[in-house]
């Protein structure tokens, strides 16, 4: 017994060198879970292709996180319409709806009313649109067999972008076009500072979405990587021995994941409430 | 023998020092804060929580870069 597991760690260390000196390339099955990809795949029970769809030359084709993407929608869209509907026969919700109230309360009372002051009602669909829309695509890719629409850089580009414009647009109207762009600028600088101060601010109007973006992309990206590759331990060494220790890990990592899915919601909205609050009220 | 996988690997190693350094003094400035003022934990818990995310959202940003090199 102990011989075998000798021999089994003097291959798995080989194994290791071996690949570490650039033969083999076990991790593509990482990249091949984390990836999008025109399949769903069972395996092993099997795998359903999706079709490729093609708009004006623009490649529109159904893929993975495109399906999943919807799920969070239809989920998303038939829960709060019942939370909704509940308001209508008791003003005390109850079940479902109590769950959600905590939650929509939490977005209107931490998130928007504290860093938008005055005149937050307005913003507060947004806010929640996109706070729920993350949480559920963050939680649907924990759920075995399926996949995270937000770990594509796509995705949250788009909600990146979808921010961008609430805030510019609402900036403008509120300040006007050239009020709103003097305004950047704050107030009581030396008038040496302004071209820079200038530049810092408008290069800031960019960044600040893009740092959005990325963040909510490599946070679920790594999560699930780190996942993958702690189970993925158990192939390197080659031993069953090692799965205690490897699953346990990867459990921990999982509910960290939890945690971190929650956190990028929450993080993500309180962001855009702060880019708003600022663009809107620009004399803080 | 690809040196971008090595390069991957080394700035991975240095961004979590740079990360890991940022979010201890946080989280040791925290508790110090709720030791003397215990009914402030849950104001500081949460400017806690939203500080460490940000961190880590930085620390993330070079990890991308590893994985655009691992890439390679």
């Amino acid at each position: 017994m102990s011989d075998t597991l000798l021999t089994n760690s003097a291959h798995a260390v080989a194994d290791t060198l071996k690949h570490a000196a650039g033969q083999g390339e076990k991790n593509d099955w990482i990249m091949h879970h984390i990836l999008d990809a025109n399949r769903l795949d069972f395996l092993p029970f099997g795998e359903i292709p999706l079709p490729h769809l093609s708009l004006f030359g623009l490649d529109i084709s159904l893929t993975k996180h495109v399906i999943f993407m919807w799920v969070a929608s239809v989920l998303l869209i038939a829960i709060m319409i019942k939370v909704s509907k509940s308001y209508k026969k008791s003003l005390i919700p109850k079940g479902v709806s109590n769950a959600f109230e905590v939650l929509i309360l939490f977005v209107r009372d931490e998130i928007a009313k504290p860093t938008i002051g005055k005149g937050y009602e307005k913003f507060v669909p947004y806010l929640l649109t996109a706070f729920f829309f993350i949480l559920f695509c963050n939680f649907l890719g924990l759920v075995p067999f399926s996949a995270t629409a937000t770990s594509n850089i796509a995705v949250t580009s788009t909600l990146a972008v979808a921010t961008f414009l609430v805030t510019q647009i609402s900036g403008m109207r509120k300040n006007g076009v050239f009020g709103y762009l003097k305004g950047l600028v704050p107030h009581g600088v030396p008038i040496a500072l302004l071209p820079i101060m200038a530049i810092v601010e408008v290069l800031g109007l960019f960044t600040k979405p893009f740092a959005l973006a990325i963040r909510l992309f490599a946070n679920m990206t790594a999560g699930h990587i780190i996942i993958y590759a702690l189970i993925s331990l158990i192939f390197v060494m080659q031993t069953f021995l090692i799965a205690p220790i490897s699953i346990g890990m990867a459990l921990f990592i999982y509910l960290l994941e939890i945690l971190v899915a929650c956190l990028q919601a929450y993080i993500f909205t309180m962001l855009s409430a702060l880019f708003i609050g600022m663009a809107v009220h620009q004399d803080h | 023998m690809n040196l971008a996988w090595l390069a991957a690997g080394i700035g991975a190693g240095i961004t979590i020092v740079g990360g890991a350094l940022g979010i201890g003094k946080l989280a040791a400035s925290a508790m110090e804060a709720s030791g003397r003022q215990p009914e402030a934990a849950n104001a500081i818990r949460t400017s806690m929580i939203i500080a460490a995310a940000l961190i880590e959202g930085i620390s993330l940003f070079a990890l991308v870069i590893c994985f655009m090199l691992a890439g390679k």
